[in-house]
């Protein structure tokens, strides 16, 4: 983990104007923020590890668990809202067993919520491993999660 | 309509919702069909017409065919019928929602006629990763001639003139803020683009970035030249992958061409300019946020005065700008000032730029010019609500901005008719809603966003909006009291007076606005326990109508909670049970027959309550 941490910092500048673009670095090579490379972090950027921490925590971006191997946004923007986009929510939510931010226990599906994605005009909608499926019926919802289910043990096999 | 192939092209948009509808495969398709073919036509990929919903949208020009909801299996049928034998697809024709009639044209569309496309002109007909199909277009035109021919204090002068507004929300003159940044003697002043889009509903910014990205460099260039800023950022939402993509390529094509860079077309005026992915964070949207976010740290506002144009990023001059303002500035520069403030009201000259969502008929992005009547942009434009249902209201400005009634609806849009409403023109959500929508619900919606997106550092807006949310919630649940609303009245204006920066400032109008115009519907859910629109799950009822039933079982095995019982096979009619029943409504969604009806019935006769004896 240290070597694959020291190649991400080697691109970036020793300043504290690199934190952000630091950390979303870090994340795209783990999936997440480890613990681990706080320290290695704060060091490079030359600040306290509270301000890597503080600054990690305040946007919503950054986690610090793993994601499962599919990741599920459900968008609750306003348009979606008014289009219906809590009974999606819900119908995924108990398809998955899971609340939002859970993943599932056998690290299938991470769920979370955003607040738009942008693709309002075909709402509601939701991504899956950044792909966007719109105009969803909780039905329609649930058959795109299995699709990718099924996807990933094809693929395992 | 005869053409000849030779000066055909085929255009294939790739914006994000086009890709999400199966976009990509049909452009792979097309080409290859062509090819078989042999077929001498030019294909093109584009960005966002704006159109989404009717995606993935095909366009041959120059017949002016718009195919829309296209699929792979289509492709064939293009390919042989109109491309050989010159006989548009009828079949794949947009329906106009109001007559039905197939539109094959799309400069007839009614959702294309009404508008006015400056901004948006280039949407749709050029290629974003092909810089020569921008500068084919005029980009770069404006920014040529301003660098070449103008000195820096004309170019603020022109806009001046022009009286552009900033289109992020508040509408401050644009020339105005640059003047004083361009005041401030200082060895180094910062450029920067306001990309964050925070707004739930809205998707204008986000198109245009990945449509005509070299629109947006091109205006950073001229404001940065007209402020005397070498360094520009372009600050973006972290959820708009492919916008950040398609910028990251426009700024290396335009480095490439000395369009940016250094000594810019032999001006001397050196320009660099850099993409900043936001981290997810709403109030990032806010200027001084923003450049806090930039320089590393949590992204809070801090207070005003300096204002950013005297101390702002790294404590250097700074001007922000939307994404919108930017766009118009290579034309105000090309076609003068005087045609921009033409178009449009006396106070807000130009166009507005709105992305028209919710319960319309025609979803999308749409361009008109200032003074437009929300009628003819909901109901010309939008072809009126969806399933001939009901208008109720229509949100502008997303969670900073207000909810307003049918008796706005010929009320021209500009940036004053719509504070004096009570409402902002914002940065252009426009969300559409129906006599399905609860205006209590939709108001504690938004005051859930703002709660969770205040960034905490002054009392009023972090304590106030959690207290709002929470009231707005127990008036949902059917615990309201007639207390609660005052009381909501009252912290709203404290959070309006006392809030450090516009989110808690403008965090209260959803709730002031749904209270001012739908007071009605908080007094039913309060004093009747009812929600008048049939939307509050805590107040609400599923029946089986018996008479509608056929018996078919759907709502039964759609049920999560297994509370319908029935059988068909043994003639036991459905019932729901309501001690079992989670108001989740999959019944009522699922039934193919209509059969299950949705009340609020509301209070019934209750028992006096036991005096307490004392
Ligand atoms: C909470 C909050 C969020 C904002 N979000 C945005 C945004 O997403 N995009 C934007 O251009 N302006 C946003 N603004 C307005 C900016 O602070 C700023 O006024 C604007 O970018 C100035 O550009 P303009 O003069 O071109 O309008 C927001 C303001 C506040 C208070
Ligand atoms: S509101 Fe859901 S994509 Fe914009």
């Amino acid at each position: 983990m240290q070597e694959r941490l020291e190649k991400v910092l080697g691109e970036y500048g020793r300043s504290p104007a690199d934190l952000i673009p630091i950390l979303q670095h870090v994340q795209d090579e783990f999936g997440y923020l480890p613990q681990e490379t706080m320290d290695g972090i704060a060091a490079h950027a030359g600040v306290p590890k509270s301000k890597v921490y503080g600054v990690a925590t305040f946007y919503t971006m950054f986690r610090f668990e793993p994601l499962g191997r599919n990741h599920v946004c459900v968008c609750r923007g306003t348009a979606c809202h008014v289009r219906g986009a809590d009974q999606i929510l819900e119908h995924v939510q108990r398809h998955l067993g899971i609340e939002e931010g859970e993943t599932t226990e056998d690290g299938e599906f991470s769920l979370e919520t955003v607040a738009c994605i942008g693709c309002c005009a075909l709402a509601p909608v939701m991504t899956v491993n950044q792909e966007v499926h719109g105009r969803l019926k909780p039905k329609t919802a649930t058959r795109t999660l299995k699709k990718y289910a099924t996807a990933d043990k094809e693929e395992g096999q | 309509m005869t053409q000849d192939n030779s000066s055909r092209t085929v255009l294939v948009c790739q914006g994000t919702g086009c890709v999400s509808s199966g976009a990509v495969p049909i452009y792979d398709a097309l080409e290859a069909e062509i090819k078989a073919a042999g077929l001498d036509i030019r294909m093109k990929i584009t960005g966002c017409h704006g159109f989404c919903q009717q995606g993935p949208i095909v366009i041959v020009e120059p017949d002016g065919i718009f195919y829309s909801a296209v699929k792979e299996k289509d492709v064939p049928e293009i390919v042989e019928s109109h491309l050989k034998n010159n006989t548009p697809v009828e079949r794949l024709f947009y329906k106009d929602p109001v007559s039905g009639d197939p539109v094959g044209e799309y400069r007839t569309i009614q959702f294309y006629a009404n508008q006015e496309r400056i901004v948006l002109r280039n949407c749709g007909h050029i290629n974003p990763e092909v810089i020569q199909d921008s500068l084919d277009a005029g980009i770069y035109d404006g920014m040529k001639k301003a660098l070449a021919e103008m000195q820096p204090a004309e170019v603020i002068e022109a806009v001046k003139r022009a009286g552009l507004r900033g289109r992020g929300g508040a509408g401050f003159p644009t020339a105005v803020k640059w003047g004083f940044c361009a005041a401030q003697k200082t060895d180094q002043k910062y450029m920067i683009c306001n990309a964050d889009e925070g707004d739930p509903g809205a998707f204008m910014d986000r198109s245009i970035l990945e449509a005509t990205p070299h629109q947006v460099i091109e205006g950073l260039v001229i404001a940065g030249y007209a402020i005397g800023a070498t360094k520009g950022f372009i600050y973006a939402r972290a959820e708009y992958p492919l916008a950040i993509k398609r910028l990251e390529i426009a700024i290396k094509q335009a480095e490439e061409m000395n369009l940016l860079g250094k000594n810019i077309q032999g001006s001397g005026f050196d320009f660099e300019l850099e993409v900043f992915r936001g981290a997810g964070a709403f109030v990032c949207g806010e200027e001084t946020a923003l450049i806090g976010s930039i320089e590393g740290g949590r992204g809070m506002p801090r207070s005003r005065p300096p204002f950013p144009a005297v101390q702002g990023l790294w404590g250097k001059p700074t001007i922000i700008n939307n994404v919108k303002s930017l766009s118009y500035l290579g034309d105000i520069i090309t076609r003068g000032p005087d045609w921009f403030h033409s178009i449009g009201t006396e106070d807000s000259p130009g166009t507005a730029v709105f992305a028209l969502t919710g319960k319309v008929a025609n979803c999308g992005l749409i361009e008109v010019p200032m003074g437009t009547t929300l009628r003819k942009i909901i109901f010309d434009i939008g072809g009126g609500i969806i399933g001939g249902k009901k208008f109720k209201a229509v949100q502008t400005g997303g969670p900073s901005g207000g909810c307003l009634p049918e008796e706005f609806l010929d009320t021209p849009v500009d940036f004053a008719t719509l504070a004096k409403a009570g409402s902002i023109m914002g940065s252009g959500g426009m969300v559409v809603v129906d006599e399905e929508t609860c205006m209590v619900d939709m108001a504690r919606f938004f005051l859930n966003f703002t709660q969770y997106e205040s960034c905490g550092k002054c009392v009023p807006c972090r304590m106030g909006t959690r207290q709002m949310q929470k009231l707005l919630e127990k008036i949902c649940a059917g615990e309201g009291e007639p207390e609660d609303i005052t009381t909501l009245e009252e912290l709203a204006v404290s959070i309006k007076e006392g809030s450090l920066c516009g989110l808690g400032q403008t965090a209260p109008n959803p709730v002031l606005t749904t209270l001012r115009y739908f007071r009605h519907e908080y007094e039913a859910h309060v004093n009747e326990k009812r929600c008048p629109a049939l939307s509050c799950k805590a107040l609400l009822e599923y029946e089986i109508d018996q008479e509608a039933c056929k018996l078919c079982g759907t709502c039964k095995r759609n049920c999560p909670a297994d509370a319908i019982t029935g059988n068909k096979k043994k003639e036991i009619p459905f019932e729901i049970h309501k001690d079992k029943c989670i108001q989740c409504g999959m019944c009522y969604t699922s039934c193919p027959f209509d059969a299950i009806v949705k009340l609020s019935p509301g209070i019934k006769k209750e028992e006096p309550e036991p005096v307490a004896a004392g």
